[in-house]
């Protein structure tokens, strides 16, 4: 049983005209075995979210604790927070050029795992990740996303989701750009991870459409840099019927007065 | 680190208002960039070290390369392996004029002509296929004595081949190297400059690419304190194709120089330049100058030059500059590339992220940045030595660059 926590956190980036404050005080608490969703506008600073628990150089945290089971994850460099049980699958995943797949994946795992995997189960392993989401092997002696589709790069990342097999993982809009073939797959590898029981998801969207494939328990919706509202699975339905306009309407009211 | 990104140079070279008109009638071009190609090294004066071609170079440390002429050669130890069907034999220049291959660019190549007592021919028959590669190893015996060497391999028409010209050891070495490449031939043409710290190497590799044939060339500089190689490629007819493959690991001290020249003298032909550079450590310089000259007559050709550099530390510079003179309107297309900078903080993010740690990334990128040439040479013991060699030089990096430490908020 592990428990991610984030409190009053506030998160600037460097912009021409100084910095500029994005995340304005969130707070959310994701233990294992949960599936948290975060909906909200475009702008709304979702993704900074992510990026900031997973420790990317853009982002300043200017007040505030992201902890993991007690421990400061903010104190730890990127790979630290990784190798401690967090995971990123990314909205626009990098290309690597000359850096295969399967080079890649087995040196994250030596380093996740702290030591390399048993080479005559993980090709195994990594075939049958791969098969899962209907990826030819092929792709294993491609280099890392070069090439790739949208598709394909999502679905990469999925691969990397159930290989590594983080505490908690954070999908970053994984649904967007998928057809609705390649939304299916990607959210089956993502029920995979926690149906293992003890892992925990929090899912970032802009859409409610990935959600009718994963159900969260909780659901919250993001406005201007802060959790506007929080629910069950009912929220995300009110929003498909409603869209954002109520939030981002008081969040203007508010900022007005 | 420095960086000269020219822009193209478009040059019409008509005179007034004549038309660029198919019947165009070629005429010898005196090249800004070029002086003429000649065996005579009266047409090679010495360099100051201001002249456009030289300036990169420092020229002292050639250690007299450009003040030998009439100096005797050192023994040169040059030894050939390859299959049954290949002969090598000794032969003079004037046999080596007959062959039709391009003559020195430069004073270096011109002296290493003029000073090698021989030239070695080293011959693939028209049509053979061969069941193994050609291995032509020199090995540096020292400094004591400069050491010229003259070597031309001829690949017959219609021949495959795969050519292997690696260097070892410690030497002051100039070479004249030419690649005659038959019609309809396929010819994979590896030159791997291993050298020990202390060699010096400076020289010609010229190709002459036959009718339709096809040259994959691959220059690999990772050892010597100074390499400089002009690598030219010119066409002995329309429908030849080269793509220049190039990789060069610059440590502190060392100054690797690569001059490109390709000269679009045939309609219909292709070239693909590709070079790809990382420095580490004080002092550490590389020099790339890609120059492609398109002819009035070299109608409907394609060309496109790019060079990476990859600047591990600080103290590194990287000159690095592409120029295309287009003397046609008529091309199918034409273009180059050139960026010098640091590690790609969006990589080693999406890397450290799956656990692996910074200098494990950083590794990591760089074998890949390698890799993505070296592989497209299709030559697997030449790409696994080559990987090999690039492991071994990240294994002595002397540090990391201390601007780029931001990957750790916190």
């Amino acid at each position: 049983m592990s428990t991610l926590e984030i409190r009053d956190l506030h998160v600037s980036v460097n912009t021409e005209s100084g910095p500029k404050e994005i995340l304005k005080g969130v707070d959310l608490t994701i233990r294992s075995g949960e599936v948290h969703a975060i909906m909200g506008p475009n702008g709304s600073g979702k993704s900074t979210l992510a990026y900031s628990i997973a420790g990317h150089p853009k982002y300043a945290v200017t007040s505030g604790t992201v902890t993991l089971d007690g421990q400061d994850i903010l104190s730890l460099s990127v790979d630290e927070r990784a190798r401690a049980g967090l995971f990123l699958a990314m909205q626009y995943p990098v290309e690597v050029p000359g850096v295969s797949v399967a080079n890649f994946l087995r040196t994250a795992k030596t380093a996740v795992d702290g030591e390399a995997p048993k080479l005559r189960t993980w090709v195994k392993e990594v075939n049958a990740a791969m098969d899962r989401v209907q990826m030819d092997p092929e792709f294993a002696n491609r280099s890392v996303n070069e090439g790739f589709s949208g598709g394909e790069k999502k679905r990469h990342e999925i691969v990397q989701l159930e290989l590594l097999n983080p505490h908690f993982a954070i999908l970053d809009e994984t649904d967007s750009g998928l057809d609705i073939d390649a939304l299916r797959i990607v959210s089956e590898g993502v029920n995979r991870f926690s149906a293992q029981g003890d892992r925990g998801v929090l899912l970032i969207t802009h859409y409610t459409r990935i959600l009718r494939y994963i159900k969260p328990d909780f659901v919250h919706v993001f406005v201007a840099g802060r959790v506007a509202e929080q629910g069950g699975q009912e929220l995300a339905e009110r929003l498909e019927a409603e869209g954002y306009d109520r939030y981002v309407r008081a969040a203007a009211g508010a900022a007005a007065e | 680190m420095s960086v000269d990104t020219r822009t193209p140079v478009a040059n019409a070279g008509l005179p007034g208002d004549v038309p660029n008109v198919a019947e165009a009638v070629e005429t010898t071009i005196a090249s800004h960039l070029h002086p003429v190609a000649s065996y005579d090294l009266a047409d090679h004066p010495r360099p100051k070290g201001l002249e456009e071609v030289w300036r990169f170079t420092p020229l002292k440390r050639l250690r007299g390369l450009l003040d030998a002429e009439g100096v005797t050669s050192g023994e040169l130890d040059l030894d050939v392996q390859a299959p049954a069907t290949v002969t090598t034999s000794r032969i003079s220049t004037a046999d080596v004029r007959a062959l039709g291959g391009p003559a020195p660019v430069d004073r270096i190549a011109a002296l290493a002509v003029a000073n090698a007592p021989y030239a070695t021919l080293v011959d693939i028959p028209a049509e053979a296929e061969l069941d193994g590669p050609v291995v032509i190893t020199v090995n540096g015996r020292g400094l004591e004595s400069p050491v010229f060497g003259h070597l031309v391999v001829r690949v017959g028409a219609f021949a495959q081949a795969t050519v292997v010209l690696e260097h070892l050891g410690s030497t002051t070495y100039a070479s004249s190297v030419s690649v005659l490449v038959g019609d309809g031939a396929t010819v994979t043409f590896a030159g791997l400059q291993l050298w020990a710290d202390d060699a010096v190497h400076a020289g010609q590799v010229a190709l002459k690419v036959g009718r339709d044939a096809h040259v994959r060339s691959l220059s690999a500089t990772l050892g010597g304190d100074l390499v400089r190689l002009v690598e030219t490629a010119e066409y002995a007819g329309p429908g030849g194709t080269v793509e220049q493959l190039g990789v060069y690991f610059a440590d502190a001290g060392q100054h690797l120089e690569n001059r490109l020249f390709v000269d679009h003298n045939a309609p219909h032909t292709t070239s693909n330049v590709d070079y790809r550079g990382a420095l580490q450590g004080q002092g550490a310089h590389s020099v790339w100058v890609g120059d492609v000259l398109i002819r009035k007559i070299a109608e409907g050709i394609t060309t496109y030059e790019s060079n990476r550099n990859l600047v591990l530390t600080d103290g590194c510079r990287a000159d690095s500059v592409p120029n295309l003179e287009i003397e046609t309107g008529e091309i199918e297309g034409a273009g180059h590339a050139s960026t010098t900078g640091r590690f790609d903080d969006e990589q080693l993010f999406y890397l450290r992220s799956r656990g692996i740690d910074e200098s494990e990334a950083r590794r990591l990128v760089v074998h890949g940045f390698f890799a993505d040439i070296i592989r497209r040479i299709g030559v697997p013991s030449i790409e696994q030595r080559l990987l090999a060699a690039v492991e071994a030089e990240l294994a002595v990096t002397v540090g990391l660059p201390s601007s780029d430490d931001a990957g750790d908020p916190a």
